[in-house]
């Protein structure tokens, strides 16, 4: 079976769905298309493909743009999909495999986002808490955009909201076990 | 004619009637006039009180006659004829005066109108009653034997469930072996049930049971007659095999040399020109194809004659036509598929199949031994695309309606192959999934979730030969992309269109077809299992497409009404119907043209009009059409009919 889009051919990955329903413990195949997912994203603007058209596309094997689309980052994980969806489906759970395969593979599309997740995360394995300010250094030297949302971050400053020295955790030894666990 | 002593009762029926009508003015205005002995009104004339009045009213007034002023003569007139026939008066000088429907409900507001036309109905149904007629209700002779005409699914059932009853049913099948379309099935969606296991009970059950007379190859010739008494002419065609000498060793099938494609297999199989249609066909008795015979074909072949040690081959055979009389008649003549060749984007080919096809393919008893194999090479085919609504819900190229079973027998088609091709992958084309009845849904749903099964919403644009694979070309709607398979085989779920022998039949039954070709019933939701001729009754896909489960309770439904027709003594019929005055009738036949129901005929000898009454419906068409007024409806004379206009008119002329 082949997919025609307005590029061309689209590739096929049959047992695409299968991976995903198995990594992520949903049953894919069970989406009616009611779109009630969709209907009630509040992120769904920002999205290239709807909620319900990654499941449709996840279900016939559209791997590469499902990989490449905005929607997979764009989702908040703010849960109201899963919640309503009438047959059970857990869209956020597929969403969450559907970033672990695409930054495994290298497809990110919105590559801030994930530069985000990463910092973040860095962040906690070192200190065991965040540290906002060197979270937003270390974003603004990822993603070489130097100047936006400067002038809030200085007054957060001034007013004491933003910590200058990060703060270790206590018992970081069993924050990072849970890293070493998750690796595995 | 005596003067009838008249009452008249004017019902309020709560402030329906007299909120608009003022009654006490009606019955003022009434009850001096011509002929009418006693008037009153009453709150409710229905209740228990209000009966009581008129019995009293009837007793103490020496009445013969009354009329009712009130609601429409579909609710009361059966409750007051009743009540007039226990005092001693003729059911038919019981009439009522519509003023409910008919004046009070259309002139809410006027009440000085309504009153004034409430008097006039009332007084125009008084010029009425003055002349009708004593009447006592026909009774017509009742033969309890039933003919089922066709022996599918359907018309077993229903032939089962009477004979059962103990009365006679008299089968007749088209072709050879009864069973119908359903024998051809492989397994039953949702239950899984074999179908040999499933039918041939039935069909052993109806060939020995005391109580059927089984004719097989056989077709209705002609039918007169009315309910209760119909006379049905049965031809039976010539099997040319006498069945007296003939020991089913079956040496005449195999000397055969013709081959031609077997009907039962769906052209995926040959048989003979002497041929029994299926293993294990009812009854179980060669048949010779005059159509496919050499023999028949001017040929001196007489192969099978010579096989034949009992000598049972006999080419001089005739039809043979056979008299029966039965009392009602069930039209269960099935259905038909729409061609796969029907729509032309889609490649003629062998291997695109239509459902029935595909059911042989998977049947044991079919062409390849329940093996899934390609019609073309024999091969499996590993990618099968099934395609639904297939002339359905198509009016420029099928038909308009839904055929209702395909959603389902395609997911079952799509598990069983699954079962059957492992590795295969089965791909199903659907615009919508009607699922509506117990189980079906998620019957479905366990297609798509656990079989794998990829539904593809949209239809396909073209399907084409390219080298080994079949390219089929379709839409998946939901992503909005187009898809291209090279599939191996593809199923059409072309749509259930009826018999087509059916509209002859109804023809010769005088009953009526819709636009498709299908039985219309009398009434769809009220009287779904009978037709307007009465006596006749329709059961399983002759009336429209539907499942198993659904054909078997229509088909039981029509033997309860024919059970409930024969639990009857004899028939009563409504005296209301046209007479002939033979003196003053020509003889034109102007009238035996006009009537919908076959109830008139011409006099060979005296060149007068007969009308059967136990046919006649009372509908009048024949009273407005005769020219000398020699036809005329009991008790709605032309007489009664002008007294009723001049006084309905007698204001405004």
């Amino acid at each position: 079976m082949q997919y025609f889009d307005k590029n061309g051919v689209a590739v096929i990955e049959a047992n695409f769905a299968e991976q995903v329903k198995e990594a992520s413990g949903t049953e894919i195949n069970r989406c009616y298309q009611c779109l009630t997912c969709s209907l009630g994203c509040p992120s769904a603007f920002a999205m290239d493909y709807l909620p319900h058209q990654i499941v449709r596309m996840v279900q016939i094997g559209l791997r590469e743009q499902v990989l490449t689309s905005s929607t997979i980052w764009v989702c908040a994980d703010c849960q109201a999909c899963a919640t309503r969806c009438p047959n059970e489906v857990d869209i956020v759970r597929i969403m969450d495999v559907l970033r672990e395969i695409s930054l495994r593979e290298g497809f990110v599309k919105e590559r801030s986002v994930a530069d985000f997740h990463r910092i973040f995360l860095g962040n906690i394995e070192q200190w065991g808490r965040q540290h906002e300010l060197s979270l937003i250094l270390k974003l603004k030297l990822k993603t070489r955009d130097l100047f936006s949302d400067l002038l809030p971050g200085i007054k957060m400053l001034m007013k004491g909201k933003l910590k200058l020295l990060p703060e270790r955790f206590k018992e970081i030894e069993k924050v990072r076990d849970i890293f070493r666990g998750a690796e595995k | 004619m005596k003067e009838k002593r008249i009452g008249v009762f004017v019902c309020h029926c709560g402030l329906n009637i007299a909120g608009t009508v003022d009654v006490e003015q009606v019955v003022e205005q009434i009850k001096d006039y011509p002929g009418v002995a006693h008037a009153e009104h009453y709150i409710y004339m229905c209740s228990d009180p209000g009966q009581e009045l008129v019995r009293k009213a009837i007793k103490e007034k020496g009445l013969d006659g009354i009329i009712m002023s009130n609601c429409s003569p579909s609710l009361h007139q059966a409750t007051f004829r009743k009540l007039a026939a226990s005092e001693g008066v003729n059911p038919y000088f019981c009439e009522i005066a519509n003023i409910r429907e008919q004046c009070s409900w259309p002139h809410a507001g006027d009440k000085e109108t309504a009153t004034r036309k409430a008097v006039a109905i009332i007084k125009a149904i008084i010029e009425k009653l003055r002349r009708n007629i004593s009447l006592t209700p026909l009774v017509v002779p009742l033969t309890k034997r039933v003919l089922v005409i066709g022996a599918g699914v359907a018309g077993m059932q229903a032939a089962l469930d009477i004979a059962d009853s103990g009365y006679e049913v008299v089968l007749v099948e088209q072709s050879p072996s009864i069973g119908g379309h359903t024998a051809q099935l492989s397994e039953t969606f949702l239950t899984g049930d074999v179908i040999p296991g499933l039918v041939s009970p039935m069909m052993s059950k109806i060939a020995s049971h005391p109580n059927i007379s089984l004719y097989a190859y056989s077709e209705l010739e002609d039918v007169s007659g009315y309910v209760g008494n119909f006379q049905v002419s049965i031809r039976r065609k010539a099997t040319s095999v006498d069945e007296s000498k003939c020991n089913y060793c079956g040496l005449c099938l195999e000397s055969c040399p013709v081959k031609t494609a077997s009907e039962f297999d769906r052209e995926l199989a040959q048989r003979g020109a002497i041929y029994i249609p299926f293993l294990e066909a009812l009854p179980q008795r060669p048949v010779i194809d005059r159509e496919t015979c050499r023999h028949f074909g001017g040929d001196k072949c007489q192969a099978c004659q010579e096989a034949c040690p009992q000598n049972a081959i006999d080419f001089k055979q005739e039809d043979t036509i056979v008299e029966e009389e039965v009392g009602a008649i069930i039209v269960a003549t099935g259905y038909e598929l729409f061609p796969c060749t029907g729509i032309a984007e889609y490649a003629s080919d062998p291997d695109v199949i239509d459902g029935l096809q595909f059911e042989r393919l998977l049947s044991p008893s079919g062409p390849t031994s329940g093996e899934v194999r390609k019609p073309s090479d024999g091969k499996i085919p590993e990618q099968v695309v099934f395609l639904q609504c297939v002339g359905s819900r198509d009016p420029e190229h099928g038909v308009s309606y839904c055929s209702r079973v395909c959603c389902m027998y395609v997911a079952k088609h799509a598990l069983l192959y699954k079962q059957a091709v492992p590795e295969g992958q089965a791909y199903v084309f659907y615009m919508d999934i009607r699922s509506d009845a117990k189980g079906y849904e998620e019957y479905v749903k366990k297609m798509v979730d656990e079989e794998r099964v990829l539904y593809l919403r949209g239809r396909v644009s073209r399907i084409f030969r390219d080298g080994d694979k079949l390219k089929v070309w379709g839409s998946d709607t939901l992503t909005g992309k187009s898809i291209e398979i090279a599939a191996d085989l593809v199923v059409l779920a072309t749509a259930m269109v009826p018999n087509p022998g059916a509209k002859e039949l109804a023809r010769k039954l005088n009953i009526i077809v819709d636009q498709y070709g299908f039985i219309t019933e009398a009434h769809i939701k009220l009287r779904p299992v009978e037709t307007l001729t009465a006596g006749i009754y329709l059961a399983g896909t002759a009336q429209w497409p539907r499942d198993l489960p659904d054909t078997i309770a229509s088909a039981s439904g029509a033997a309860s009404k024919i059970l409930s027709l024969f639990s009857r003594r004899e028939l009563l019929h409504e005296p209301t119907v046209a007479v002939v005055d033979p003196e003053v009738c020509r003889g034109c036949g102007q009238c035996v043209a006009i009537c919908a129901f076959k109830a008139i005929e011409l006099d060979p000898v005296k060149k007068v009009a007969w009308v059967n009454e136990a046919i006649c419906d009372g509908c009048g068409a024949c009273a407005v059409t005769c020219p000398s007024g020699a036809m005329q409806h009991r008790n709605w004379t032309a007489r009664q009919f002008f007294e009723v206009i001049d006084i309905a008119t007698a204001e405004y002329v």
